[in-house]
């Protein structure tokens, strides 16, 4: 059964590192905003599995929170600051 | 009880897969946050219930549940808040990259 899990960690950190393309590849600056609102989505998914296999979800699930809260936190003062701001041409 | 959380964890991760193709593949912005807002809730939405529902139903189940409803409440508002920003600073939908 932790082969199982360890195959959906797996899974979990090659999709996060897609999303890493995106974001040190992507044209506009809302494209890396978006990029690492997935990578954050990931890993509070990511933390759950990993207090599953450690058989400590009751920890691990309040790191999960506190990183979805700081998440929006982060996200919505970028995208604030980037609609104030415009988007630079290059 | 606890296949039915592995079948619900890999139907999860097919909808994560899809919307990262999706983040790879499309051409702009707008499109590019449909496919993570959209496929991210639902993947996420079945990963977490998955877990759930492997916990067995006590406490654990609870918590999760409430991650699960955090994320439905925040990933919305995130993209919405993204979107329009791009759409205020004279990025249009429907023209590529390149505009």
């Amino acid at each position: 059964m932790s082969s199982f899990f360890l195959f959906v960690l797996t899974t979990l950190t090659v999709l996060m590192l897609v999303y890493l393309y995106r974001v040190v590849r992507g044209p506009t600056a809302f494209d890396r905003v978006l990029g690492l609102n997935g990578i954050s989505t990931k890993a509070i998914v990511l933390l759950v599995v990993i207090g599953t296999t450690f058989d400590r979800v009751d920890m691990f699930v309040d790191i999960s929170t506190g990183y979805a809260l700081l998440n929006l936190v982060g996200a919505l003062a970028i995208a604030k600051f980037l609609e104030e701001r415009g988007e630079e041409r290059q | 009880m606890s296949w039915l959380g592995i079948a619900l964890i890999v139907i999860g991760l097919f909808f994560l897969v899809v919307g990262s193709i999706g983040m790879l593949r499309l051409p702009d912005v707008f499109s590019r946050a449909h496919a993570l807002s959209v496929t991210d809730s639902l993947g996420a939405l079945f990963v977490l219930l998955g877990l759930a529902v492997y916990e067995g139903f006590n406490t654990n189940f609870l918590r999760i549940i409430v991650v699960l409803g955090l994320i439905y409440l925040l990933n919305p508002v995130i993209a919405h808040a993204t979107v329009r920003a791009a759409y205020r600073s004279g990025l249009r939908p429907g023209k590529g990259d390149d505009q």
